[in-house]
């Protein structure tokens, strides 16, 4: 799978880079198996790397990852197991019962389906109609990055202690580019470039007079810009639901 | 990096994740609410991009890692491949460096 691929290039620039910068090995490692959400991880450690504090640092990846929970509504009928009959099932024996057994086993599978919700199994989800498909297509993908990307970033640690000088070989541009290469399906609208641009230009004007991390925060003032109501200046930005809601996949968007 | 800190991201990450499947049925966003989330996703990435790109520490970063930038950024804008992307950047700025720039 070519997103596999794309996203263990990035977890070994995320491991390379988190050591490279000063960060214990177990780091990144413990990052990719507990939060596994690749940006947020980026975003977090970029925070630490240039001088933040931990608490900007969880701040700035918690804001990131606030899209999984629209994520998880959407494809909330197949991170747990099948029910009913027919599906194609994972588990098929988790429906055989009704007794405790079967039931503590459903919920730990949907625990567990919980945890693989991304960017990428949600847009693969939902690219199909069938249940069994979509099921088949969230599990498949979910589990599949969840192994290579904690594999990938394992070994960029191993690069990133074994490389001296990470500079030279430009390793620094790539966190910058994986960022601007994750966010650029959600700028599809000209209302979020604005918000991103100005956010942009707030964040790196107070980069040298506030402490690391607090730029990117201050940052989400330019979402302000781009709420401001349009065309119809009698519209509050609150009271303004009827713009046209993009479908989650094109805020996943494809690579 | 405390080991607190990954812990509490990670509990914040999980608790987004898990809503969804568990309240499926109780809970409805509102668009604005989505619209809202997906909008400051991409502030906050364009940002941590920008400044990450340009800066270092409270200083300018020199050229070479802005221009690498640059030039993954305008391929990703072209739909290039995604490790294409990535490579390019990398690529970019440490031939520069390799010219002098800093």
């Amino acid at each position: 799978m070519l997103v596999c691929l794309a996203d263990g290039l990035v977890g070994l620039s995320f491991g390379a880079t988190a050591v490279a910068g000063g960060l214990p090995w177990w780091v990144p490692v413990a990052m990719s198996l507990l939060v596994f959400a690749g940006g947020s991880q980026i975003a977090a450690v970029g925070v630490v790397l240039s001088g933040g504090s931990p608490f900007a640092a969880v701040a700035a990846g918690a804001v990131l990852n606030t899209r999984l929970f629209p994520y998880g509504l959407a494809v909330a009928d197949v991170v747990g197991p099948a029910k009913g009959s027919g599906a194609a099932d994972h588990d098929a024996g988790a429906d055989a019962g009704a007794g405790a057994g079967p039931a503590i086993r459903r919920w730990l599978i949907r625990l567990l389906g919980a945890q693989v919700i991304t960017d990428e199994s949600v847009a693969f989800a939902l690219r199909q109609t069938d249940p069994a498909r979509r099921r088949a297509a969230f599990w498949t993908c979910g589990l599949a990055l969840f192994g290579a990307w904690n594999v990938a970033v394992l070994l960029g640690v191993l690069a990133g202690s074994m490389v001296r000088n990470t500079n030279a070989f430009g390793l620094d541009a790539t966190f910058p580019a994986v960022l601007i290469a994750l966010a650029l399906p959600a700028l599809a609208e000209l209302r979020t470039r604005v918000s991103a641009g100005t956010g942009a230009v707030i964040a790196v004007a107070l980069t040298p007079v506030l402490p690391a991390g607090l730029p990117v925060l201050a940052a989400l003032a330019g979402l302000a810009t781009g709420w401001r109501p349009r065309r119809r200046p009698t519209a509050t930005p609150a009271a303004d639901p009827r713009r046209a809601v993009p479908s989650i996949d094109s805020l996943t968007g494809e690579r | 990096m405390p080991l607190l800190a990954i812990v509490a991201l990670a509990a914040i990450t999980y608790g987004f994740r898990i809503i969804g499947p568990l309240c499926r049925d109780r809970v409805t966003l509102p668009p604005a609410a989505t619209l809202l989330f997906a909008d400051a996703a991409a502030v906050l990435l364009i940002a941590l991009a920008a400044t990450s790109a340009l800066m270092n520490g409270h200083d300018f970063a020199g050229w070479a890692r802005p221009a690498g930038v640059l030039v993954a950024g305008l391929l990703a804008v072209r739909r290039a491949p995604f490790p294409v992307v990535v490579l390019f950047a990398a690529c970019v700025t440490a031939l520069l460096r390799l010219a002098g720039v800093a």
